[in-house]
């Protein structure tokens, strides 16, 4: 559906982002990651179109963005980190406006108002003047104007930046709904976020593509893959690393400080499967008793920092 | 046009629910007035022409103030909030932004232009002036409304910032800018007396008050002076215009 090839931006002499290429599928919620500078927030802005790039193409169902902008504009929602609204307006009056300026006639947005309401959870709100609302309540209408077009792109920036917590469990539920039937582009330097919202991750370090695939194909490149387990067992921590370290096929291990006493527990990386396999039968074996196994908790960020080269 | 039109009745509506709008309106016509009384009226006996020239001849003054004031902050304010990324990312041309602004300020000029229509009214009713004249004075009223109007938009497509201070800032340099630009424009008769023929002619023609605003001033019609202003406004807006297609390209 939407086609980038070889996307390069330079501001003058600073090269933002070079030789970016990839695809995005409809239905896809595609997940941008970089560092800051790293050329994120350039690659969305010429996907929305308010920049242009300096080579390479963007396509979407074929067509050229530099082509026919108006035609694919009209296929784009964007929001960006801070939610572009007009404060004097209310709601309604501000979704309506912005769905006739991307093209729809004053019958289609009446028939569309109440789907973007209930779709952003604006409900109740839409007679309200927008400058009156929360930073929650604001980003839903910065959603709904992205989508009041029906859009088959949806482009947010750091969508749950400055969300309470309940808000950002309702923000992933907007956004889970988002891509049904449209492409999703979620930029977040919260990467935990961009690993419950989004099928497929795009790293971008220093203005190139450091990788693309799904988290497990993300941690599988950064060798990090199936081969971690984090394993709590009832025991002595010192005796409990002690086993791990002498153990065979153990590469390393992490000892973790646990409150309850009596209780050990360690990230564990093995060499292979077999090695994996036999964690738990052979703690068993030794006499402790497994209390616990489960992934490791920040692994993708640790997968993003190996595959931008930042661990050290 | 008609995303110029509907970015045309935003702007408008946002003139109108907000305060800017209404104090502009008042220390306009607050100043109109005392001007007319104080200037326009005089002291001596005059003929009734000659105070109806007197009162355009202070709306010149006062039009541009307006137009400059209305239109300083029209798109610093746009980057400001942020919302001129709602422009650039809708199938909306650059030329359909800037045509935008411009209707909605030379609506609030005109809308201006007609609550100071109780002057010329009590010359009409009190004096002996023809509504011809009051007619004329008003269309180069509006004339020099739409330059003002075209170079506030100009220089406040000079400026862009993310920050609402600094476009604040920013604004009341596109103000000072655009304030220039006129000046420029009117002393250009001064110059014009300083320089030999065929300059002088040619920057007597291009100035904005002496040949081209005093005809309507005395109730005189002139193609030029419409074809003036006209073409004035148009290059300011193409340059607007312009500016603001650089931003995709910076």
């Amino acid at each position: 559906m939407i086609e980038v090839v070889n996307l390069t931006r330079y501001y003058g002499s600073f090269t933002a982002l070079e030789g970016v290429s990839f695809n995005i599928d409809k239905g896809e919620i595609i997940g941008l990651l970089g560092l800051n500078g790293a050329g994120k927030s350039t690659t969305l802005k010429i996907l929305a179109g308010l920049i242009t790039a300096s080579d390479g193409t963007v396509k979407f169902d074929g067509v050229d963005i530099t082509e026919n902008p108006d035609s694919v504009r009209a296929q784009i929602g964007f929001l960006p980190e801070d939610p572009p609204l007009y404060r004097d307006m209310t709601v309604t009056a501000f979704l309506s406006y912005i769905g006739k300026l991307k093209g729809m006639s004053a019958a289609e947005v009446r028939k569309r108002l109440p789907e973007v309401v209930e779709l952003a959870q604006l409900q109740g709100r839409e007679r309200q003047v927008i400058g009156t609302l929360s930073h929650g309540f604001r980003k839903r209408v910065g959603i709904a104007q992205a989508v009041i077009h029906n859009p088959s792109l949806v482009i947010l920036d750091e969508p749950i930046s400055g969300l309470d917590p309940k808000q950002i469990v309702g923000m992933r539920t907007v956004i889970r709904g988002l891509a049904k039937g449209r492409a999703v582009i979620v930029s977040s330097h919260i990467l935990s976020e961009i690993s419950q919202v989004a099928d497929r991750i795009l790293v971008i370090n220093e203005g190139r593509l450091a990788a693309e695939g799904t988290e497990a194909e993300l941690a599988a490149k950064a060798g990090k893959g199936d081969h971690r387990v984090v394993l709590t067992v009832k025991g002595e921590q010192a005796a409990f690393t002690k086993w791990l370290e002498e153990k065979p096929g153990v590469l390393s291990t992490t000892a973790h400080p646990i409150k309850r006493s009596g209780f050990a527990s360690a990230t564990i990386d093995v060499r292979d499967d077999e090695v994996r396999e036999s964690i738990v039968p052979d703690a068993l074996a030794a006499g402790f008793k497994v209390w616990l196994v489960e992934a490791p908790e920040d692994e993708l960020e640790e997968i993003f920092l190996g595959l931008t080269k930042e661990v050290a | 046009m008609r995303n110029a039109l509907l970015i045309a009745q935003r702007d408008l509506a946002a003139y109108l629910n907000g305060y800017v709008g209404y104090v502009i309106f008042f220390l306009i016509l607050l100043g109109e007035g005392l001007f007319f009384n104080f200037f326009a009226l005089g002291s001596g006996p005059q003929y009734s022409h000659e105070v109806l020239e007197g009162f355009f001849e202070l709306c010149f003054g006062f039009t541009i103030a307006a137009g400059i004031f209305l239109t300083m902050f029209s798109i610093t304010t746009e980057f400001g909030q942020r919302t001129d990324v709602l422009l650039t990312t809708s199938p909306v041309s650059d030329l359909e932004i800037i045509a935008g602004k411009y209707i909605a300020a030379m609506s609030m000029v005109t809308i201006l232009t007609v609550l100071s229509i109780y002057m010329p009214a009590m010359i009409f009713v009190n004096g002996k002036v023809s509504l011809a004249h009051i007619g004329v004075g008003y269309i180069g009223v509006l004339g020099v409304g739409s330059v003002a109007v075209s170079v506030g938009i100009f220089g406040s497509s000079l400026f862009r910032s993310d920050a609402m201070w600094v476009s604040a800032l920013t604004s009341l340099l596109a103000g000072l800018i655009a304030a220039s630009i006129i000046f420029g424009f009117i002393l250009l008769w001064w110059v014009a007396q300083k320089t030999d023929p065929p300059f002088t002619s040619i920057l007597e023609f291009a100035a904005l008050y002496d040949q081209q605003y005093q005809p309507f001033m005395e109730g005189r019609l002139r193609s030029t002076g419409l074809v003036y202003y006209g073409s004035l406004s148009f290059v300011f807006l193409t340059l607007a215009t312009r500016m603001i297609g650089l931003r995709r390209w910076s």
